[in-house]
């Protein structure tokens, strides 16, 4: 497991143009987010609403789920519960061959990436089409999602177009982001017109009313779950939220983490299928909550923090870690700091928690959450459990560790020591460059200043306060 | 297939504490004149793309006059949606054809996906703070209307100008009455999935007409 990721790491590493086409993206998103919050007290205090509303939440998760299964089930939707991905899995394709669907139309959706879907749809004889212009390209390239809200980030328009030329040869050929874009639009009308059933994900669902909230820019996902026959909703049972007004904080939350909007060109409330007298609309619309090691990590109260995410993305968007690597690095459905706490719990620590080790805890990622999960202190606790799970032989350098520490503690513990050997650094650094060993392998040594900060500063004059 | 829903459910029960109280949301508000919120609404809206005129009660013809010149050879509409008849008595006889939504879209989707080119609804408020528009789609304006043609063209009365999304959940009790669907759309289908740069008329409408009356 261990050289797994570091492998992936390696590799992802050394991929100089998706990490330029990374680092490109997420310093745009990172600007846009902040010019969407240009009052940081009205910030804080959403924040604030947004981790009341999903701890509230999830306190009474069983009630609402209930509410939420009485509330749809009153207005036509029929709500399927699954322990694990196979069951979900299995609900799906119960419904889509009870219509003898061949085709499934999708609109984005994190968890049919979690359980594998399309997988399970192709090998049944479905075809799954994915709608999302980034899910359509990871698609064409037999790829994963990079990242939970721009899937395709890591790709330039050049090998998009090389893709849709090898996809659809008989079009014309162009680099034109416009010109791809509607290509996508053409080939995809078709799709919506004819085909019977129609998958989404969730971002919201409202106990009260019963209502599942959707938000996109494209289009497609209105599409996906207006045009067809019937439409099959699929989402982690964390999702639920208890009053409809909760959904006004939080949607300005998402959007404006995610990509700075304002709001997403559309919010689709969904409370149930075409009525008799409606004209359009899917006849049936089911709701399938999946478990899949949620109600695990439930129970744990401070782990339970993971649950409040609203999957915005903006930790990974500010992730030192997740820029340099990107979403492939991680190897997971779900990668960043998200991912990293989310993952290992999902999956298990045996499997994924090496993922808990792949952060510097800069904690760059709770200062943007905005449901304040405190992601740093999350992976600190799953390091620590990996820790105790672990045989002390797997870390042999263990004992040189303990007396740097204590050396470190030692120097640290008086301004005289701490003064001297700064001055001792500053004058052999040309030494220290050389000797900091297996550290330098995979790094730049940082240049050690000449001068300490206290010496400038007595220079320019500050006082000790 | 029951029985995962009690083992989920026992599961959760036995960690969920409950004793967290519902959350009092004490959300932002705006003083706002009527004539202020119709503007921040107009600004919002353009920010986007949306195209927003101020209209007198000869909209129908300004509607014609922009569809026209758009290209547009049809509009359908919701024959018996709230603002249809107005559009109709008003509408030029040089203007695009008037096609009615008005039969099961199984009888109607080969010509909403393959012949309009603009679809007309009404709307049920706008919102200024985000520049939304609410739409309720109803048995008289379907949902498709304002989702499938190229154009989507609004009629929003100026008195149903609302400051917030929370405000206008509120003053309308929507949680007593949600439809089957409830829309909130702002601006024309876009994406930013190829290189973060923002291509308009992705699956959606390309054009969205906003008619303030
Ligand atoms: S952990 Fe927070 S920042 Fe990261 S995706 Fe979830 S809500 Fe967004």
């Amino acid at each position: 497991m261990t050289s797994e990721l570091r492998g992936r790491a390696r590799q992802a590493l050394g991929r100089d143009r998706v990490r330029a086409n990374i680092r490109r993206a997420m310093d745009g998103l990172i600007d846009k987010r902040r010019a969407a919050f240009p009052d940081d007290e009205e910030l804080e205090r959403l924040r604030d609403q947004g981790m009341a509303i999903r701890d509230h939440a999830l306190a009474n998760l069983p009630s609402l789920l209930e509410q939420l299964e009485r509330n749809c089930a009153a207005d036509g939707i029929e709500v399927h519960w699954a322990r694990d991905a196979d069951e979900a899995k299995g609900i799906i394709l119960g419904i889509i061959r009870r219509h003898g669907g061949e085709a499934v139309i999708k609109g984005k959706s994190m968890v049919s990436e979690e359980i594998g879907l399309n997988r399970c749809l192709e090998e049944a004889g479905v075809e799954p089409i994915e709608t999302d212009l980034g899910e359509l390209i990871i698609q064409l390239a037999e790829e994963h999602p990079s990242h939970i809200v721009a899937p395709a980030v890591h790709k330039d328009r050049r090998e998009i177009a090389e893709l849709f030329g090898q996809h659809y040869p008989e079009e014309p050929y162009s680099e034109e982001i416009e010109h791809l874009t509607a290509l996508a639009r053409r080939i995809m009308r078709e799709r919506f017109k004819g085909t019977k059933i129609g998958l989404s994900g969730v971002n919201f669902a409202v106990a009260e009313t019963g209502t599942l909230c959707l938000v996109e820019n494209e289009g497609n996902g209105r599409l996906s779950t207006t045009a067809p026959d019937v439409h099959i909703a699929v989402t982690g049972i964390e999702k639920v939220i208890a009053r409809l007004e909760h959904l006004a904080p939080l949607l300005t939350l998402l959007t404006r983490s995610a990509t700075g909007q304002p709001i997403t060109t559309y919010v689709n409330m969904i409370s149930g299928p075409r009525k008799p007298d409606e004209l359009d609309g899917p006849r049936e619309v089911h709701l399938v909550l999946l478990d899949n090691g949620r109600s695990r990590i439930h129970g744990d109260p401070e782990l339970r923090a993971t649950l409040r995410c609203i999957r915005c993305g903006a930790c990974m968007n500010h992730c030192p870690v997740y820029v340099r690597i990107g979403g492939h690095g991680y190897g997971t459905v779900y990668p960043g700091p998200i991912g990293s706490i989310l993952e290992p719990q999902l999956q298990g620590l045996a499997r994924q928690g090496e993922l808990a080790q792949a952060s510097t805890l800069c904690g760059a990622c709770a200062a943007v959450c905005p449901v304040r999960i405190p992601i740093p202190q999350l992976l600190n606790r799953l390091r620590q459990e990996q820790a105790r799970a672990e045989p002390k032989a797997r870390r042999p350098g263990a004992w040189i560790e303990g007396i740097i520490w204590r050396g470190w503690a030692w120097i640290h513990a008086s301004p005289a020591r701490y003064r001297g050997v700064a001055g001792l650094l500053a004058r052999t650094a040309w030494l220290a460059k050389r000797s900091l060993g297996p550290w330098t392998r995979t790094r730049t040594a940082p240049p050690i200043a000449k001068r300490s900060l206290h010496e400038i500063a007595r220079d320019e004059g500050l006082s000790h306060e | 297939m029951s029985d995962a829903r009690t083992q989920i459910l026992r599961r959760l029960a036995a960690s969920a504490a409950g004793g967290v109280p519902c959350p009092r949301l004490e959300p932002r508000r705006f003083d706002w004149t009527p004539e202020e919120a119709r503007e921040r609404l107009g600004a919002m809206l353009e920010a986007v793309h949306a195209e927003v005129h101020q209209v007198g009660n000869d909209w129908p013809r300004v509607l014609a006059e922009q569809l026209s010149r758009a290209g547009a050879r049809n509009l359908v509409y919701g024959a018996e949606g709230p603002a249809s008849r107005a559009l109709a008595a008003g509408w030029p006889e040089d203007g695009p054809r008037l096609v009615g939504f008005d039969r099961p879209i199984e009888e109607m989707r080969e010509m909403l996906f393959e012949q309009a080119d603009a679809g007309f609804t009404s709307c049920l408020a706008g919102i200024a703070e985000t520049g939304s528009l609410v739409l309720w789609p109803t048995p008289a304006e379907p949902r498709l209307l304002s989702l499938v043609p190229p154009i989507h063209c609004v009629l929003l009365a100026r008195d149903r100008i609302h400051s917030t999304l929370h405000a206008l959940m509120v003053n309308q009790s929507w949680p007593e009455r949600m439809p089957t669907n409830a829309l909130l759309i702002s601006g024309p289908s876009k994406s930013a999935d190829i290189e973060q740069t923002l291509a308009y008329g992705v699956h959606g409408p390309k054009r969205l007409m906003v008619l303030i009356e």
